[in-house]
């Protein structure tokens, strides 16, 4: 169902100003963060940096953002906006034909999410000291903002956003079950199209759409090529479209819509990419490890993982990454190459080899991502129905200078729902495991093989996190 | 006809196992005590079990700064300062796991000052085991018919 043909919501897509007003929104809130991460109380549990960002907007991002919208955080996100306005030299309009700054193409090795890999890792490792520690958490925020604006210095379009920012890989990851896409209406029009002004910037291809005829969308002259890098041409999956619209107002044969689809319709043809099978083991990993060391009842734990810089913090950062880049991988390629059998013949009647290559595992791992998002589903719920009564009381007082702006700073601390949590967890983690093994069908299809081992392999960490987590 | 036979089959099977009572072997309550060092961020007896029924009795002592306890599900709570003892009594009457948790911001881990309580049998634990194993078994016994490559 194609949800641009509703005009209220075209204009509004299309609309620079609609877009521009929840982005100042976006920034102002984001620097105040900031801000009352470096200057509000040092109590976590009270300052609006940490209440805002660990409950607030991680509640939001994962329980309905990632599921319905995919990577609807990313198209207001006010992360990239300074170095992208920097880098176009203006706020509304496109950038001259002439760049401003070095305007460089990224790396071609580093094309990957790699490094979102890693700026994860990074963000994980330190996860204890950076959930509980307001001045760490406006530091890492500001850092991002500042990476952002240096990368738009340096290198085209939202270099940042695209291959480095820890958060955008693994939305991009799991948008792919989201139900909702941005796409082509009609592949024959992009392929005649001049000088894809989609990809290439209106102003870029010199496109003057008065001149055209019939008479094209007016606002195609104001577009500019697209941020993410990507030709929507060729868009087949959510990961690395970031939903930001410029195609949609640059297109000039109005070709480009928003569809609601059914859940996962991305994962019924699997990634071979060896850089996103890790993003899947990373996020399924790290949901495990933070059901057990934050909310299990194991003081040793967290006191590993809050020391930063101890011996104990070594182990603990050494078993995290074993358990993300050798265990649960080490344990899926087993399962798969164990009993790896194939069903289907080639055409010409020779059978398809027994080896799992790096194509057929990578594959595979696409069965971990819905599990993945209803793991982070599972483990959030708890976290955030616990805390959640912060938030009104970091309302009224976000910087801890004893304000009462709207009578609620001295709310009383109160979980919500616990009644209904472990039935909450159940459905999530148990939704999860259907989801992924009717994933892995698909995706055991795709490279004919048997989905058995990796619906075992999900139902066995399925156990697991339930046995974290109830 | 012989496949919506067992997928409603495999739905009424979910069903018993998400809804169904859970045996329990009955057991005759008792008062049980425990003492429980509180200290950043943990607590020294982190997971306590007990019956359904039984009579609990939580001495809670806080080793360096004001902890609390709080008891999920119960939403029952102590405090204590440092090197004082304070009491938590109430029976055990709904069966399940429970979290239970420093309610007194007692520093930066405080959100995650947590132990566990088990009255009973883990409830949810063993419906989400019935119910993932009866899912599994439907994958496996009705798979997803593979795409059949053929040759023109």
């Amino acid at each position: 169902m194609e949800l641009t043909r509703l005009p209220f919501l075209k204009s509004a897509l299309k609309s620079r100003y609609s877009q521009l007003a929840v982005f100042i929104v976006m920034l102002v809130g984001y620097i105040f963060v900031i801000l009352a991460g470096l200057i509000g109380t040092p109590v976590g549990s009270h300052n609006f940096s940490i209440v805002f960002v660990w409950i607030a907007w991680w509640a939001i991002l994962i329980l309905v953002a990632v599921p319905f919208f995919g990577r609807g955080w990313c198209a207001v996100c006010p992360i990239p906006l300074p170095g992208e306005w920097l880098q176009r030299g203006a706020v509304l309009n496109p950038p001259d034909k002439k760049p401003r700054w070095l305007n460089l193409r990224w790396p071609k090795f580093l094309r990957n999410i790699w490094l979102q890999n890693i700026s994860f890792l990074l963000l994980a490792l330190f996860s204890s000291v950076l959930l509980t520690t307001p001045n760490i958490t406006g530091i890492v925020l500001a850092a991002m903002l500042f990476a952002a604006i240096g990368l738009s210095m340096i290198f085209e379009r939202r270099a940042f956003c695209r291959y480095l920012c820890p958060v955008g890989g693994f939305i991009g990851l799991y948008s792919q079950t989201a139900p909702i896409e941005l796409r082509i209406k009609d592949k024959q029009v992009c392929v005649v199209c001049d000088g894809k002004p989609c990809y290439n910037g209106a102003s870029t291809v010199g496109l003057d759409v008065q001149r055209l005829n019939p008479p094209l969308s007016a606002n195609s002259n104001t577009g500019y090529g697209c941020p993410w890098d990507v030709f929507p041409g060729g868009l087949t999956k959510n990961t690395y479209c970031g939903l930001c619209m410029e195609c949609i107002r640059t297109c000039p044969h109005d070709n480009i819509a928003i569809n609601l689809r059914p859940f996962s319709a991305d994962l019924a043809k699997p990634s071979t990419r060896l850089d996103e099978a890790f993003k899947a083991f990373i996020m399924l990993g790290s949901a495990m490890i933070y059901a057990g060391v934050l909310l299990g009842p194991w003081g040793a734990f967290k006191d590993a993982a809050y020391n930063v810089g101890t011996s104990a913090w070594f182990i603990y950062a050494t078993i995290f990454l074993a358990i993300i880049f050798a265990i649960l991988p080490g344990f899926f390629w087993l399962m798969i190459s164990l009993t790896s059998r194939p069903f289907a013949k080639h055409p010409f009647g020779a059978p398809i080899g027994r080896g799992v290559g790096v194509r057929k595992f990578a594959s595979l791992t696409t069965a971990l991502i819905p599990l993945g998002l209803m793991f982070w589903v599972a483990f959030s719920l708890s976290f955030v129905l616990t805390n959640a009564t912060y938030i009104l009381a970091s309302l009224s007082d976000p910087l801890g200078l004893g304000w009462n702006l709207f009578g609620t700073a001295n709310a009383v601390w109160q979980p919500m729902l616990t009644s209904i949590l472990a039935p909450a967890q159940t459905l999530a983690l148990v939704g999860g495991l259907i989801w992924s093994a009717r994933t892995a069908q698909k995706a055991a299809n795709e490279v004919k093989v048997s989905s058995v081992p990796v619906v075992i392999y999900c139902f066995i960490t399925t156990l697991v996190m339930l046995g974290l987590l109830l | 006809m012989q496949s919506r036979f067992f997928l409603l089959l495999f739905v009424m099977a979910g069903l018993v196992v998400a809804f169904a009572p859970f045996p329990v072997r009955p057991i005759a309550p008792q008062e049980r005590t425990f003492r429980i060092e509180a200290g950043q961020f943990a607590y020294s007896s982190s997971e306590i079990k007990v019956n359904p029924g039984d009579t609990v009795n939580i001495q809670l002592v806080s080793t360096d700064v004001v902890h609390g306890l709080y008891v999920d599900g119960y939403d029952i709570s102590i405090e204590a300062d440092p090197g004082q003892t304070k009491t938590l009594s109430f029976v055990a009457d709904k069966p399940g796991s429970f979290r239970f948790r420093c309610n007194v911001t007692c520093g930066a881990m405080h959100p995650f000052m947590i132990g566990k309580l088990s009255v009973g049998k883990k409830v949810w634990f063993y419906r989400s085991i019935g119910l993932s194993i009866i899912a599994i078994i439907g994958f496996l016994k009705f798979p997803r018919r593979p795409v059949l490559i053929t040759a023109h």
